[in-house]
């Protein structure tokens, strides 16, 4: 329109385009499809979404995008550090997600365009989509602990995401003399799988009063309070008197690690470990960064009932790299948010309003292999936020018949939600 | 968009909404889709949880209230029931009730 005197004819087709293109965008529905949904992530979240669009709507074309063929559990995984479980019983693969009719891409994602709605990943696919749902899981911050960066994770492991580093941490354990010092690291607030450090702690105080009953074993931590943190130091005090927890009062908090003299710096000393497991800061996955869905925690704010991006219109987030307000970063949560994300996404792009929705969290841990703990909730949103509705931790003082029932329970759980995410 | 633009649109929204069965996944009520995290949807899973679907709502709500009131024993459902009122197990129950294999 520039250069030369606009003619009614003009003016009045351009206006006919800009009326059109105000009514856009209709109802992926209108436009006589189900509409297109990319799904970044294969893990509990993601691939749940994935597989729920297609059973709320079969006419909605869902791409998940994942980079590896094989799926790695993290829930579990530290009872094979302590030589409880094989790491073969953590693994997935995603062919009944195939036979979902869901169209897998496996390749990593490396670029979001939000404006275009469109994802590109490293083989060369560009997805376009009318909805992103991203659940890349945590990354962690090779920057936020001084000394402890890719390299050293090989001395020191941090055994946070499952696979190689679940075996080295095993295998250091078992190559240790009895008589050593195992030191944990625990982060700061917020991570994934809150408990999980404290379940590690007391597989490996397992693993060691059966196996090397004359070592340590001592967490240092940035935190002063923990999850289930009653239950758990009750079951230390019955049964590993070798276990130390070390708060962020009481100088726990580790500032620098130095991998060449296997060493944990605090601000009150020195901590010589022969093996230590170090369990850094974490942030979103780095593709939720690139889309721009993470704020300047790292995380990224979501919508408590669709779990749409604060950030970007038409991405949601689930898992762990959202913030979620009371809910933990789990993988029962993972499911459950992905459950009603996939809800909500079917009815946005029917033209519909989503539900109020309901969510649970059910998050086990094996303090020994006969004795199980857990905490469960039921949440919804409040205020703008994810908010606790109810719930608790395991009765404390309950009888070893009740600890016994919950480690029974949480071997159901995982068989129940990987078949129901893989299966 | 003229007025046969509008009259299309609206015509395939009503469509959509016809093979939408009324029990469906896309109307399970606010909860019900987290209770397959332990309740397991599929026969071959090897649990002591039992599963929901198919099974009768009214004895769904008695289990229920019993878990809220303690009057069962439990070792989760006690705090998990505690988080939902009689109205949303109503609604869950009917739900998994409506449910087929």
């Amino acid at each position: 329109m520039t250069g030369r005197r606009t003619n009614r004819r003009d003016f009045l087709k351009t206006a006919a385009a800009g009326a059109s293109a105000a009514m856009l965008p209709l109802p992926a529905i209108a436009q006589g499809t189900g509409g297109r949904v990319v799904v970044v992530g294969g893990g509990f979240a993601g691939t749940t979404c994935a597989r729920f669009l297609k059973r709320i709507d079969p006419r909605i074309n869902v791409t998940l995008v994942e980079a590896s063929p094989t799926f790695t559990a993290c829930p579990f995984s530290n009872l094979i550090i302590a030589g409880l479980r094989e790491l073969a019983a953590q693994q997935f693969g995603y062919d009944k997600v195939a036979a979902d009719h869901v169209t897998l891409d496996m390749a990593p994602a490396t670029a979001v365009n939000a404006q275009g709605r469109s994802v590109t990943l490293s083989n060369g696919s560009q997805l376009a989509y009318d909805r992103l749902v991203l659940a890349p899981g945590v990354d962690l911050r090779w920057d936020g602990l001084p000394g402890y960066t890719e390299a050293a994770a090989e001395r020191m492991p941090h055994a946070w995401k499952a696979g190689e580093q679940t075996l080295l941490l095993r295998r250091q354990l078992e190559a240790m003399e009895d008589g050593g010092t195992v030191v944990i690291v625990a982060p700061a607030n917020p991570f994934r799988c809150p408990p999980g450090p404290y379940e590690r702690a007391s597989l490996i105080a397992w693993y060691l009063k059966t196996k090397k009953p004359k070592s340590k074993l001592l967490i240092l931590d940035a935190k002063d309070a923990f999850s289930k943190q009653g239950l758990f130091q009750a079951a230390w005090k019955e049964l590993y008197p070798n276990l130390e927890w070390v708060s962020l009062s009481k100088g726990g908090k580790v500032n620098s690690v130095d991998v060449g003299a296997m060493t944990l710096v605090t601000d009150f000393g020195r901590h010589k470990a022969d093996v230590a497991n170090v369990i850094p800061p974490q942030k979103a996955g780095r593709i939720a960064e690139l889309a721009g869905a993470a704020d300047r925690t790292g995380w990224c704010p979501i919508d408590p009932a669709t779990f749409e991006s604060k950030l970007q219109p038409n991405i949601h987030v689930i898992g762990d790299a959202s913030i979620a307000g009371a809910m933990p970063k789990s993988a029962f949560a993972a499911n459950a948010q992905a459950k009603v994300c996939a809800a909500a996404v079917a009815k946005l792009l029917a033209g519909g309003k989503p539900d109020e929705p309901r969510l649970i969290n059910t998050c086990y841990s094996i303090v020994a292999p006969d004795y199980g703990i857990s905490v469960a909730n039921v949440y919804g949103p409040a205020d703008g936020q994810i908010k606790d509705l109810g719930g608790g931790v395991s009765e404390a003082n309950a009888p070893s018949t009740t600890r016994a029932a919950e480690a029974i329970f949480a071997n159901g759980w995982f068989k129940t939600i990987t078949a129901e995410v893989f299966g | 968009m003229n007025d046969t633009r509008i009259v299309t649109a609206a015509a395939l929204i009503l469509a959509s909404i016809g093979p939408v069965s009324a029990a469906g996944p896309a109307d399970a009520p606010p909860g019900a889709a987290s209770c397959s995290g332990c309740h397991p949807t599929a026969r071959f899973v090897d649990t002591t949880v039992p599963r929901l679907i198919g099974r009768n709502p009214a004895d769904i709500v008695t289990a229920m209230q019993g878990f809220k009131s303690g009057q069962i024993p439990s070792t989760v459902m006690n705090r998990l029931a505690k988080g939902f009122s009689d109205d949303e197990i109503k609604a869950i129950a009917a739900w998994y009730g409506a449910q087929k294999d």
